[in-house]
């Protein structure tokens, strides 16, 4: 008998610790979101917007009108989710009454951990590439989760970049490390490689031509002053316990070399930093040194080449192209890398607190609709944001969408384990024939003819379509009550938004002249394939 | 998109071109008044078809046998039609049809990653994180277009690991990729029977209008329209039929042999009887770490079969002359045998198979040390040399100058042909 209730014990604590491990990410939503956004937001909020419409009103611009608070909740799902507000999440929204809906909507949409997941996978791309590697030594898997845990936790963001810049020990325990771990190429630590990264994502400069001559547009990057930030990486070895830095080899400094690319000439090259020598602390190893350079408070290139990608991840294309690449900060003026660049700073480098910000501004709640049909108007209205810019969703956008929409409930953590296997396998599928850009994903693309080709004919579009038991398709055919919910289901599930008075026409009638339940069916698979395949469905607006 | 400098002049032709490149057809079109397809001989304008030996195999077991040495291992070798020629022993189909080809022992890469040294041979460059480049195949189908084609002009057969890409010249321009040629060409054929298809397409159009208002330009740049129309008009396509191996005899596609690479040749042939200019079909499974003999004896029941007839049927049907033949992987595999009888990467000094399109042929260029000691072969030939002598005999400007995106200038190839592979040399 003792024996057996000894045994309840550890068999109480298995289920605590499983029930632990099974409890959702995030609160399931219950009741309308009321947390109070901080006033501190409402004012970083107006300076944004104030430097916008001072830009506008400079050149004359007529800035769109807004678009639906519908369209903008699609918008921020697309970002911030990869993926379409489901028909639950749609009726919710139109329901809460609440002020501030969009802005609850976006902290709510922040605290998920889906936002993590986004976030790391965007940014590790541009850090460290897109291929898996050889396993052995790297591991990408890691290096995205604890990207992800650091986005989820909102860590200071130029804490995040010192760890990456300055980690030490093995690729599995230390997973940051992996971030110079991902310049190895057959045991040799490529120093250029990682500096380019480096100045590439933290900085937003490409100095990349420096490698071989002086820059020859920009005077500022001279091929001395690439070789100079190199040699900070100059002293970083793999060994035994992974990563380490080693300043001495057989009592004598190792140095950094470089061979002169003409008379094949090796010479040594001491750290140095272009610009602003001040801001190297005095104190720490060469990556130390580095990582406080780039992240000095004063160095302004830092937050405004985050800001930059982070306007990039909302909108889809960066504040300014490309996006690392920028003009060097000015001195005399400011933009609006600046003025988001300083509020960022100010807040301690809070990343989801800038996305609150960016996602609160005019610009972003523009329509993508505007009166002018000029061309060279038009040009500048994109370039200055006075428009929403229609920008080419990634795969992995399209056929969350795509899943969602086939699903009437939100599909997320919470979901069968079934449904989240099914989507993980075939979207990798579906990601290869459509094309996956890496880590160019940024820069502007028009579609193709295989995407096209995949998108009307495509396995996936079909089962998407498909009306079956327990999918959108199936319930919106055979469980609406009259053929204008039908029609306005079916659009709010695809596109987010309800048809037109041409369009409701067009499928209600459609619907009024089937004789039989099938063919009702096959009108409403044809109506969501019709959904699936317009501009409006691959295309952010 | 906010860009930091944009002219009026810069928008009109950067939107131009990409209008054209969405389309697919080079602003610079040459007038045609016969289907270019039907043109045999010389005047046929240039193909070029790739094959590409996924995983790097071992020259030792393909085009440069070393028996009886040190590093030769079991591998024998057998006599070609090219005299004083030697390969593998595996490839007797291949050794009676090689002397329509040469072959180039000495290629040079620094790029012994699978992933780098591919993009390497694919387009001739290293990988650089600035700008992607465009494959030689994909410069192919731009510089040479063909405005008869209803179907794609770069096509890449197989289960590619990293197809041949479009680089800066554009998405369009990345290979159409075709899983399993032969079979059922997926996503060319809608779901649906014809009068579903159409109220399909008519429910597109009521949907497509409403997004388009109020937004025209936009949405006209986005293309969308343009390439749904293209997609369409190739699923109509008789063209299409040219993936169609039913229309083969049984006897043909034995031949060819009853496998996926099989197939992809046998498709090769006939997508550049139709006018393709370019396409690239992949055997994957040459990186033998392990097992390195038995491994290179498995691809070979795949490779000989096809490689031969694909060369016995482009010297039948007279497409030889019009059509350039590579056949590499991205490196070859080390002299030196490892403890699991296999070879491991070396990108000092390996083979491949180059030949049709006006090259000479019956060439051997260049020889790798038998005892496997120098890592240097005799007359090294660098990837870009490779590729200024195939973009060459295409009739294409190899060294002029490209502005690239971002501002760059460059050339498709900062190689120098190989004079011995031409006739006039």
């Amino acid at each position: 008998m003792i024996r057996h209730r000894i045994l309840i014990v550890p068999i109480l604590l298995i289920c605590v610790i499983v029930a632990w491990a099974a409890r959702s990410p995030i609160d399931p939503i219950t009741s309308p979101i009321t947390s109070q956004p901080a006033d501190d937001l409402d004012q970083s909020v107006r300076t944004l917007n104030d430097a916008l419409r001072h830009r506008w009103s400079a050149l004359d611009l007529q800035p769109a009108k807004p678009a639906t608070e519908l369209q903008t909740l699609r918008r921020l799902s697309l970002a911030l989710h990869a993926t379409a507000p489901s028909l639950e999440e749609v009726r919710r929204f139109q329901q809460d009454a609440q002020p501030l809906r969009l802005r609850r909507w976006t902290a709510q949409l922040l605290s998920d951990s889906r936002y993590g997941d986004a976030l790391a996978e965007r940014f590790a791309r541009s850090l460290v590439g897109t291929d898996e590697g050889t396993f052995i030594v790297y591991r990408r898997d890691q290096f995205v989760e604890w990207l992800k845990q650091q986005f989820i936790a909102n860590r200071d963001y130029a804490a995040v970049v010192r760890e990456m810049l300055t980690a030490e020990g093995l690729w599995t325990g230390q997973p940051a490390t992996n971030f110079v771990i991902a310049a190895y190429a057959n045991q040799d630590l490529d120093e250029a490689k990682l500096a380019s990264r480096t100045v590439r994502m933290f900085l937003g400069q490409r100095m990349d031509c420096a490698q071989c001559h002086d820059h020859p547009f920009d005077d500022a990057w001279k091929q001395a002053d690439f070789e100079g930030l190199t040699a900070y990486f100059g002293q970083t070895s793999l060994g035994l316990f992974g990563i380490e830095n080693r300043a001495l080899r057989n009592k004598q400094t190792v140095e950094f070399e470089v061979e002169d690319r003409s008379t094949l000439e090796k010479r040594v090259v001491s750290p140095r930093v272009p610009f602003h020598p001040e801001w190297l602390p005095e104190q720490g190893s060469r990556r130390q040194q580095l990582a406080r350079w780039i992240t000095h408070p004063q160095n302004r290139r830092f937050e405004r080449a985050t800001v930059n990608r982070v306007w990039g991840l909302l909108f889809g294309a960066a504040y300014l192209s490309p996006v690392d690449d920028l003009p060097h900060p000015d001195d005399t003026s400011r933009d609006v890398l600046d003025v988001l660049g300083q509020d960022f700073r100010e807040h301690g480098y809070d990343l989801k607190r800038l996305i609150q910000v960016i996602a609160a501004s005019d610009a972003f709640r523009l329509d993508s609709r505007h009166p002018e049909n000029r061309s060279l108007e038009l040009e500048q209205l994109k370039a200055e944001w006075a428009v929403f810019p229609l920008v080419r969703l990634r795969p992995d956008q399209v056929i969350g969408a795509m899943f969602q929409a086939s699903s009437i409930r939100t599909i997320d953590q919470q979901s069968h384990l079934l449904t989240r296997f099914k989507r993980f396998f075939s979207e990798r599928e579906f990601i290869d024939e459509y094309g996956d850009l890496g880590d160019r994903e940024l820069e502007q693309r028009t579609g193709t003819i295989p995407q096209a080709l995949l998108r009307m004919n495509g396995k996936i579009t079909n089962e998407a379509t498909r009306v079956g038991l327990f999918n959108a398709a199936g319930s919106i055919a055979n469980m609406t009550q009259s053929a204008t919910d039908c029609v306005d289901a079916s659009f709010l599930v695809c596109l987010t938004r309800r048809p037109d008075p041409a369009e409701r026409d067009h499928f209600v009638r459609q619907l009024q002249l089937a004789r039989n339940k099938s063919e009702r069916e096959r009108v409403v698979e044809d109506l969501f394939w019709a959904l699936f395949n317009t501009p409006e469905f691959s295309w952010n607006h | 998109m906010g860009s930091a400098s944009l002219t009026h002049a810069e928008l009109n032709r950067r939107e131009l071109l990409r209008l054209a490149g969405g389309l697919g057809v080079s602003l610079l079109l040459p007038p045609m008044d016969a289907r270019s397809a039907s043109i045999l001989g010389d005047a046929r304008p240039k193909s070029l078809i790739t094959l590409w030996m996924g995983g790097g195999p071992s020259q030792l077991e393909t085009w440069d046998p070393h028996p009886g040495s040190l590093v030769g291992g079991p591998t024998q070798a057998i006599k070609t039609r090219t005299p004083g020629l030697h390969i593998a022993d595996l490839y007797p189909r291949v050794a009676e049809q090689i002397d329509a080809l040469s072959v180039i022992r000495s290629l040079v890469s620094q790029e012994g990653d699978h992933a780098r040294g591919t993009y390497y041979v694919k387009t001739g460059y290293r990988p650089d994180p600035t700008l992607t480049h465009p494959s030689v195949s994909a410069i192919a189908a731009q510089e040479l277009p063909n405005p008869d084609l209803k179907i794609p002009s770069h096509i890449s057969l197989g289960n590619s690991r990293w197809p041949a890409r479009g680089g800066y010249l554009g998405d369009q321009l990345d290979a159409f990729r075709i899983f399993e040629p032969g079979r059922n060409v997926r996503n060319m054929q809608p779901r649906v029977a014809q009068d579903r298809q159409q109220r399909r397409l008519s429910n597109l159009d009521i949907v497509t209008r409403s997004f388009r208002k109020g937004r025209e330009q936009q949405a006209d740049q986005t293309l969308h329209q343009h390439t749904v129309e293209r997609a369409l008009t190739m699923m109509q396509s008789k063209q299409l039929a040219a993936l169609d191996l039913q229309q083969e005899s049984p006897a043909t596609l034995e031949r060819y042999g009853d496998s996926r690479f099989g197939r992809g040749c046998l498709a090769a042939r006939r997508l550049i009887q139709e006018g393709v200019r370019a396409v690239e079909v992949t055997l994957r499974g040459f990186d033998t770490h392990a097992n390195n003999f038995e491994g290179h004896a498995q691809q070979a029941e795949q490779l000989d079969p096809a490689l031969s007839s694909l060369i016995q049927d482009l010297r039948e049907f007279k497409l030889l002359s019009s059509t350039v033949v590579l056949c590499v992987g991205e490196f070859g595999r080390t002299p030196k045998i490892n403890k699991l009888d296999g070879r491991d990467h070396w990108p000092n000094g390996f083979s491949c198979l180059l030949g049709g399109g006006g090259l000479k042929n019956g060439i051997v260029i260049g020889s790798t040390d038998p005892s496997g000691q120098r890592q240097k072969p005799q007359d090294p030939i660098p990837i870009a040399d490779l590729y200024a002598t195939i973009l060459k005999v295409l009739r294409i400007d190899y060294a002029q100058e490209q502005i690239t995106p971002i501002g760059r200038p460059l050339a498709y190839s900062n190689g120098t042909p190989i004079k011995r592979l031409f006739a006039d040399a």
